[in-house]
């Protein structure tokens, strides 16, 4: 193997989240609460990937996260893809997909909303059509997937 | 409880509206009553809104409930930084039901989850007014003994005229042609087009406003074309007067056309045609009385049945 190929070293057990778009690095990084955690975390930012330019990605050793919790990365780059690894060892390979509800990830951009004037959840319908849009649940402001900041 | 609360229109089915307005049509027979003898409504008005106080207030009160509530949040705890979520469960301590018009958007949703008794939304920032819909579809049948297959023309501020959306959205059951009447900056939102589509409602948009188009109407829905709405006030001097109704523009109306309006009115509506017979719009809003009336019953579990056998008639 040559040298470059290993820039990032490879994971015994854990989940490797790949092809991020290197500008939303950090919204997965706050998305899945990283800082909070407590095993090793290697990330790699503005690697060259044949398929996008430029991508970021992440592994995350002996952390295996529930669908909900990684189906939220729809939201944000909805072309990740995730490895998870057990014993050095790719087990399952997939993507993610986008949940029909939201709860407490997306900032209503209604500033009138109650969401953003009251200690409380948002919530979001998912409401298909290209591109998806959220829709949502407190004031019914609608708003294009690519458009939405999160909580 | 929470499911017996009126947040929007849209909750509701179309055997559910003509429910609710047989339900009223009993109560403009008879309207004071003893019916809620013993339960409390709550009136929390965190914006003000003299007439939608009124009409609910007298609503509750001539069916025999007593009333507490309160105007202008300034007396309140919300004043003092109280959560919404703590303001409704403290006042569902002491009352059966609880009607609520706040400033923000989604308000009554919200207070309709953490509230043990039901809430009816009697306007929620530019969301929804329901209890408004409920009135004007009560006015639509009564004037026209029917809600289906109607000629319905809403006029003036069709962008943020959230009478004129919730309308629209109630009447998506019932076969309505609308005609939109609109300037280019206050003309009806893509997004209700779209609505209009998706459940097949027939619609026609318009920029003229004569005794022409308004000849095939049955119902003409007037609302107010406000100065604030406009960013480039020249166009609004050129538009302001386009879309005044005036009586000689009803020289070709139907004879079972009438004129509504969700009030209060400025100049669009010629205070001549207050005496014609196609004027309706204050006789509207003594509707939303009945119409409240039906509402406040339904949210406290009362029966259309409860109400034709009701035995505490005082009138």
């Amino acid at each position: 193997m040559k040298r470059q190929e290993l820039l990032v070293a490879a994971l015994e057990n854990g989940t490797v989240i790949d092809h991020i778009p290197s500008n939303k690095l950090f919204e997965v990084v706050n998305l899945l609460h990283l800082e909070q955690m407590k095993t090793s975390i290697t990330v790699g930012y503005n690697l060259k990937s044949k398929k996008m330019g430029y991508k970021s990605i992440i592994k995350i050793a002996d952390k295996f996260f529930s669908d909900e919790e990684l189906n939220q990365l729809a939201v944000i780059s909805p072309n990740v893809t995730l490895c998870l690894i057990r014993d050095y060892e790719v087990v399952e390979k997939r993507e993610v997909a986008l949940p029909h509800e939201l709860k407490g990830i997306v900032k209503c951009a209604n500033p009138k909303c109650i969401t953003n004037n009251e200690p409380m959840k948002t919530l979001f319908h998912v409401v298909d059509g290209k591109p998806a849009t959220l829709r949502c649940h407190y004031c019914n402001m609608e708003v294009e997937l690519d458009h939405v900041k999160l909580v | 409880m929470g499911n017996r609360s009126l947040v929007t229109i849209a909750d509701h089915s179309k055997e559910k509206i003509m429910y609710l307005l047989r339900m009223a049509g009993e109560f403009e027979k008879h309207t004071n009553r003893k019916l809620l003898d013993g339960k409390i409504v709550a009136t929390l008005f965190f914006e003000p809104s003299t007439r939608t106080r009124f009409s609910f207030e007298t609503a509750a009160n001539r069916l025999g409930a007593r009333v507490i509530g309160f105007t202008d949040p300034k007396v309140t705890s919300s004043s003092k930084g109280e959560t919404l979520k703590d303001t409704i469960i403290m006042v569902s301590n002491y009352a059966d039901l609880i009607v609520m018009r706040h400033y923000l958007e989604g308000a009554a949703r919200y207070a309709s989850e953490v509230s043990p008794v039901p809430i009816i939304n009697a306007g929620d920032g530019a969301n929804q007014h329901p209890s408004q819909t409920m009135l004007d579809l009560y006015s639509i049948y009564k004037t026209q003994g029917t809600l289906d297959n109607l000629q319905i023309y809403l006029v003036g501020d069709l962008k943020y005229g959230r009478t004129v959306h919730s309308l629209l959205t109630a009447m998506r059951h019932f076969n309505s042609t609308f005609h939109f009447i609109a300037p280019k900056e206050l003309r009806m939102p893509d997004v209700y087009k779209q609505y209009c589509d998706l459940h097949h409602i027939k619609y026609v948009e318009h920029t003229d406003f004569t005794a022409e188009t308004i000849a095939e109407a049955d119902i003409l829905y007037m609302t107010r074309v406000q100065k604030e709405r406009f960013t480039d006030l020249m166009e609004y001097e050129r538009v302001k007067d386009l879309y005044l109704l005036k009586l000689p523009m009803l020289k070709y109306a139907k004879d079972n056309m009438r004129i509504l309006h969700p009030l209060p009115r400025v100049n669009e509506i010629e205070y001549a045609i207050d005496d014609d017979p196609h004027a309706y719009y204050f006789k509207q809003a003594h509707n939303g009385l009945f119409a409240r009336q039906a509402l406040i019953c339904d949210a406290l579990e009362i029966t259309l049945d409860d109400v034709i056998n009701d035995q505490t008639i005082i009138d």
